[in-house]
């Protein structure tokens, strides 16, 4: 079957292209300057936040608002331990932590159908945002704490790592027999139970995994920070604008993500730097605009550009 | 009554009719055959304003109504019961039904109605106030017909009524459909089952591919070796 | 012992029983057909055995195995599987994707990508698919797609296959195809317990024909006990 040969050809060319990107910017810290470093690393955050999220709510069609919810855990749990291990376990300490987390909530949450489990997931923001605050009221007697300086150029090799783990394994997923199983749940949930698939099982480990990346990024983005409180960490903008990104990119494809998070970042840095008052409002036109002309997202418009030059169509029945 | 004149019809860039002429008389019953994927609800969705021709005028007592959209078409009489039933599932049966009588003119006579389509089907009075979506599959489908007749059409077009419908009540169905007529409505019938459908119907055409390859009486029709050997398996 | 059975079975919906204590057995090999008048329980039936409803009392058996506690996905697994009276297939996946799909993980044992893409291919062709391989399951007419969803069950290695209604919006070519089908399907080894309105098609591929009325069993027996009973007749065939 040629499909082998096809096969090749889609992982080896990509394959080594994204090779070299990968080299490059790994030894960007030597010759770029601070502030793109720094804006780099806030842009891997976002792509991985926003290819986080498209794990689980892509196929499954399920928008979940939970994203901040393991980031934020991620930024407390960097903030309690960092004082006393290395970061390379805190950040796997933490990601193993989420995922539990993220399994207790899964297999709770998932029995709830669309806009239910939607709301369900940004009140699970709101309630642990408060929780924590509480504590900290009650307990420590202050609000926020202090965090371990970490130097930017280790935070970007490290968020640079967890950003390409985070493609490969959404890029893994989607090709195998797993991603094939996440789509056929969200398209006709009953009849793939019906072919031996345990959704269940299915919808919470995505879930777990999506969140275990989410995590990883704010364990090492809270050294940023150098102080957080819980209203920072558990900030609802990081449940919203990975969606916003993905919807934008595209969400069909993982290329369209990526790009989307990449673009968008790069907009809200530059509105942000150039009209500081006004920059919500330019970013809520631009992102009305596009849905108006982009449904799709990006991805889509160069899918339907590249059809329209190629000219092919299906074949019908 | 109705009069389709050389539409042309696409689902995006596909054609999927070509040079459609078809007449429907008041009073008559004529009927639609074809196979799957002939055409059939393409043509329907183009009459109801579902979709737009792409050339050719549709008319229906005299009007052109090609270009308007379905509501207005509805209002001026015709009525449509889908494949498959299309019902409202989170609404009860009853309000199902009240939704079909939504044109004005027959908003005033509903409860005649009511009465009327719960003679012709007696299950959808014991299900009154049953959701429609706890219904079975034929029932649905009893549920969109009385939902068509509702709105006390002038052209009822039935797609596929029979789907799924239980021997007897097929029988019932099609008898149903000669009543209707004695009630002054005219009706448009799209089949599977030819051998009832050309039994009823005063005429019929063929649709093959997207183009109409027969038309006709239909007791010619049944004598048609094509036909015989292509829908009824003989 | 019969392949399947059940008794007692029991399904209320609020205060409606929409099977009542149906009893009822499919032997190894045999194609039964279940018939009945629109409501009257026949697809509930079959979400009642294949888990996709639970049932409020009565026992489901499987192989000699109380299936009625398991899950969907346990009793494809176990090798029952179903088509559905509503098509249910995976539109925007391509038609050999809905079949890969079931070669996956309707299966005891793993498969691999190769094994299981060429099991769908054979499939697609043992249905009459092939050269529609790649499209998307939502391009199909409404008669493919009943057939992509045989093919899709047939994937997971069924000993019984339930049939809902696939003969629905067939013509009399179509219909005889399908039998032919259903038939090779038997060949196979495949139990068949099929729900079916057109009675040419039962008449002639069945061995045992049940008939429910109102969620209860009212007559069982071969297609010429079941067409001469005269409750039948009322009820549902009306000659």
């Amino acid at each position: 079957m040629n499909w082998r040969s096809l096969a090749l050809k889609s992982f080896l060319l990509p394959g080594v292209v994204l090779l070299i990107v990968l080299i490059i910017m790994a030894a960007l810290p030597s010759f770029g300057s601070k502030y793109s470093i720094i804006f780099l690393s806030t842009i891997f955050m976002y792509i991985v936040l926003t290819t986080g999220w498209v794990m689980f709510s892509g196929p499954t069609r399920q928008i979940s608002l939970a994203t901040a919810v393991f980031f934020g855990i991620g930024i407390y749990v960097a903030a309690i331990l960092g004082m006393h291990l290395p970061l390379v376990v805190m950040v796997l300490v933490s990601g193993l932590i989420s995922s539990v987390m993220a399994l207790m909530v899964g297999g709770l949450t998932l029995r709830l159908k669309g806009v239910y489990f939607t709301i369900f997931t940004f009140g699970l923001l709101e309630l642990i945002k408060n929780l924590i605050n509480w504590y900290e009221v009650t307990f420590t007697g202050t609000r926020g704490r202090f965090v371990v300086v970490v130097n930017n150029n280790t935070i970007y090799l490290y968020m640079l790592a967890i950003t390409g783990l985070t493609l490969l394994t959404a890029f893994l997923i989607r090709r195998s027999k797993y991603g094939l199983a996440l789509q056929s749940i969200g398209e006709q949930e009953e009849a793939a139970a019906h072919i031996g698939i345990n959704v269940t099982v299915m919808k919470v480990s995505i879930f777990a995994i999506s969140a275990f990346f989410m995590w990883a990024a704010g364990a090492v983005m809270a050294t940023r920070w150098t102080y957080i409180d819980p209203f920072m960490a558990f900030n609802m903008n990081y449940s919203f604008t990975p969606v916003l990104m993905a919807i934008f990119g595209g969400v069909g494809q993982l290329g369209g993500v990526v790009i989307g998070a990449i673009i968008f970042a790069y907009l809200e840095q530059i509105l942000i730097t150039q009209y500081p008052y006004y920059y919500m409002l330019l970013f809520g036109l631009v992102m009305v605009i596009s849905m108006l002309f982009l449904p799709n997202g990006l991805a889509g418009m160069v899918q339907k550009w590249r059809a329209r030059t190629v000219g092919g169509g299906n074949v019908h029945s | 009554m109705l009069e389709v004149r050389n539409v042309d019809a696409f689902y995006g860039k596909i054609q999927a009719l070509w040079d459609i002429c078809l007449l429907v008389s008041e009073s008559d019953i004529v009927a639609l055959v074809g196979s799957n994927g002939a055409g059939k609800t393409t043509l329907v969705n183009t009459i109801t304003g579902l979709l737009r021709p792409a050339a050719g005028s549709i008319s229906f007592l005299g009007q052109r109504i090609d270009s308007l959209p379905t509501h207005s078409i509805v209002e001026l009489g015709i009525s449509y019961v889908p494949q498959g039933g299309k019902v409202f599932p989170e609404m009860t049966v009853r309000e199902n039904l009240e939704m079909g009588a939504y044109p004005f003119h027959a908003w005033k006579q509903k409860d005649d109605t009511f009465q009327q389509v719960y003679e012709i089907f007696p299950r959808l009075m014991e299900r009154e106030k049953q959701l429609a979506r706890t219904l079975s599959g034929g029932e649905h489908q009893m549920l969109a017909i009385g939902r068509a007749l509702m709105s006390k059409p002038k052209l009822c077009i039935f797609d596929e009524p029979s789907y799924g419908l239980a021997p007897l009540l097929v029988k019932e169905m099609f008898e149903t459909i000669q009543n209707l007529r004695k009630q002054g409505i005219t009706i448009f019938l799209i089949e599977q089952n030819v051998r009832h459908s050309l039994e009823i119907a005063d005429r019929a055409y063929v649709l093959e591919n997207g183009r109409l390859c027969l038309e006709g009486d239909c007791a010619e029709l049944l004598q048609s070796d094509h036909v015989r050997k292509a829908y009824m398996g003989l | 012992m019969s392949i399947l059975e059940g008794q007692g079975v029991t399904k209320y919906f609020g205060g409606l029983a929409a099977v009542s204590n149906v009893d009822f057995h499919v032997d190894q090999g045999e194609i039964v057909g279940l018939i009945g008048p629109n409501g009257a329980g026949k697809t509930t039936l079959f979400g009642l055995i294949s888990a996709a409803v639970v049932p409020n009392s009565g026992t489901i058996r499987f192989k000699g195995e109380n299936i009625t506690s398991l899950k969907p996905h346990q009793i494809c697994k176990k090798g029952l599987a179903r088509t559905f009276q509503s098509v249910k297939v995976f539109s925007d996946m391509s038609v050999l994707n809905n079949v890969t799909l079931g070669a996956h993980f309707g299966r005891l044992q793993r498969v691999s990508e190769a094994r299981a893409t060429d099991e769908a291919a054979r499939l697609l062709e043992f249905v009459g698919l092939s050269g529609r391989a790649t499209i998307p399951a939502k391009d199909l007419t409404l008669v493919n797609q009943k057939l992509l969803e045989v093919a899709r069950a047939l994937a997971t290695k069924p000993e019984v296959l339930l049939l809902d209604e696939i003969m629905a919006g067939l013509n009399s070519t179509e219909i005889t195809q399908a039998m032919e089908l259903v038939s090779k399907i038997r060949a196979q080894g495949i139990t068949i317990f099929m729900i079916e309105h057109v009675m040419k098609a039962i008449m002639s591929v069945c061995d045992r024909i049940m008939v429910l009325d109102h969620g209860k069993k009212i007559a069982e027996g071969t297609p010429q006990e079941v067409a001469t009973s005269k409750t039948v007749v009322e009820v549902y065939l009306g000659e």
